[in-house]
């Protein structure tokens, strides 16, 4: 099946998914089509539980939907796969590996060679600012610090798109405005595809081309607010009118949705 | 608050470690002289100087050597069999389910059981010996370490996993990249308590009318009330015990180091 639209990267088609447990069926997803263009940065919100995080194991193959299909770049997602990149919230970084071989890793399982492997290694050590680090454990890095290894490692094997799983909701309030403005910077270097879990919003709008905010549970894609803010951003985007009107305006959606949930 | 326990830890804490053990050791000398000048407790007791003389002794009667020498044949053999065994059934079990829920009952039900129980039936089957030594220490050390190491294996992280796997990891990567290195903290700790093991079942697995041995000399000796040697042969068990721990300690921090949480 050809499509005419070239710049579609995921293509997200009636994804519907039921958890089965002893207590019954719970339908996390019903009916999620969408589609994520080339260097678009999305940003999904919505309440506790509507299954944002549920969409992007889907898309990233570590989980199967019960019915619908994810294709990227034209191709049917089946299992994990390296167009595909994650950063996950606990960093999940590699305890025994140095910050140099755990960026390393996938290049390794790619099979590149020692030069590329470090070629590769240290320009992403540098994007994030870690060179010097390269030989340290991840043991003797902060939160911050691990996170950006994570990031790196997740860019080093160059996925067509990028997945972010709430990357800054462990971190303190500091270290997450720090990370927003750096993955800012990068994202407006490379315009990686990104698709960005959170469940704040501010951070949403603020990274965001466009916002997705999710129903309560059975999740399904509400509404898709655009942001029309022009980049560069950083963080004094937040105190603008126009970031205003759109928090604003998100948050009352997404406290509908809350709502909803506690009914 | 903090500043008080800081200045209090201060003068403890200027005492290098070493000077801590002379210090224990010498607190153990002193109770060990009172213990041993007290007639009520010297027959248990015979002075230090007279029990590390023994070792002359038992080197004399041609005993002292060929004792240790065969305790840790059957110990080394014991513990690997158990060890090689240990390792591929706690990944059996921690991967298949149908395995681990046909075997563990029974590894958790054996592991209950004291060895010296059932030495008498080993004997019976396989004769007196090595043999029997080796299989008690074997079963003994492989319970505990399978017990330990699918402990290990199950707790490996999942999200470890997905990133492997989302970086291109196969299914045959992921045991040597990921599962492999995360468990290797429980394989050390496995080792430790089946070194433990091994050397708390020798007394048991050298009841089976073996001819040298640790264990076998300790009951030999109390049948001729020779104490003396006695004493010589229940520490020369905690030596062996503390140096093997050394030994794990170098191995653990040269495997182990990238680990969060390190010893207090």
């Amino acid at each position: 099946m050809a499509r005419e639209e070239r710049n579609i990267k995921v293509h997200i088609d009636n994804v519907k998914k039921i958890y089965s447990g002893r207590n019954g069926d719970m339908v996390a997803l019903n009916g999620v089509s969408l589609d994520i263009l080339d260097n678009e940065f999305i940003c999904v919100v919505g309440p506790s539980g509507c299954g944002k995080s549920t969409l992007l194991n889907i898309i990233a193959g570590l989980l199967e939907p019960t019915s619908g299909t994810v294709e990227v770049d034209g191709v049917k997602v089946e299992g994990t796969g390296v167009d595909r990149g994650v950063v996950f919230q606990q960093y999940a970084l590699f305890p025994w590996l140095t910050v140099r071989k755990n960026v390393e890793f996938g290049l390794k399982l790619q099979g590149k060679s020692q030069k590329e492997r470090d070629e590769i290694t240290m320009k992403y050590l540098r994007m994030v600012e870690l060179e010097k680090f390269a030989d340290s454990y991840p043991k003797e890095l902060s939160g911050g610090m691990k996170q950006r290894v994570a990031i790196a490692r997740a860019y080093a094997v160059n996925p067509s798109v990028l997945l972010m799983d709430e990357p800054f909701g462990a971190l303190d309030a500091q270290t997450r405005t720090q990370l927003q403005t750096e993955l800012l910077k990068t994202w407006e270097e490379e315009k990686k595809t990104c698709f960005f879990v959170t469940h704040d919003i501010e951070e949403a709008i603020v990274l965001a081309t466009k916002v997705i905010i999710m129903s309560a549970r059975p999740g399904r894609i509400k509404d898709i607010v655009p942001i029309d803010i022009p980049y560069p951003r950083d963080q004094e985007t937040k105190i603008s009118p126009r970031f205003n009107e759109l928090k604003n305006h998100i948050w009352s959606e997404v406290y509908q949705e809350y709502l909803a949930v506690r009914k | 608050m903090e500043k008080k326990t800081r200045q209090k830890t201060d003068i403890i804490g200027k005492i290098p470690k070493w000077a801590w053990l002379l210090i224990s050791l010498a607190t153990a000398l002193i109770l060990w002289y009172i213990l041993s000048i007290n007639p009520k407790t010297s027959r248990v007791f015979p002075n230090a100087v007279l029990v590390f003389g023994s070792i002359g002794t038992m080197i004399e009667r041609g005993v002292f050597w060929k004792d240790i020498g065969s305790s840790m044949l059957s110990v080394i053999m014991g513990f690997a069999f158990g060890f090689v065994t240990a390792v591929p059934v706690a990944f059996l079990m921690a991967w298949y389910r149908p395995v681990r829920y046909i075997v563990e009952p029974w590894i958790q039900f054996i592991r209950n059981i004291p060895p010296l129980a059932y030495v008498p039936l080993i004997v019976i089957g396989v004769g007196v010996g090595r043999t029997p030594q080796v299989i008690v220490i074997w079963l003994a050390t492989f319970l505990t370490m399978t017990v330990t190491i699918f402990q290990g294996v199950i707790n490996v992280d999942e999200t470890l996993i997905k990133a492997a796997k989302v970086l291109g990891a196969k299914d045959s990567d992921l045991f040597v990249k990921v599962i492999f290195p995360a468990t290797t903290p429980f394989i050390i700790t496995a080792i430790r308590l089946g070194i433990s093991v091994a050397l708390t079942t020798l007394i048991a697995a050298e009841s089976t009318g073996a001819v040298a041995g640790i264990g076998m000399r300790i009951r030999s000796l109390s049948n001729s009330y020779e104490t003396t040697p006695m004493l010589l042969y229940i520490i020369i068990i905690g030596v062996i015990g503390m140096l093997s721990e050394k030994v794990l300690k170098l191995f653990e921090r040269k495997f182990t180091g990238w680990q969060e949480k390190r010893e207090i």
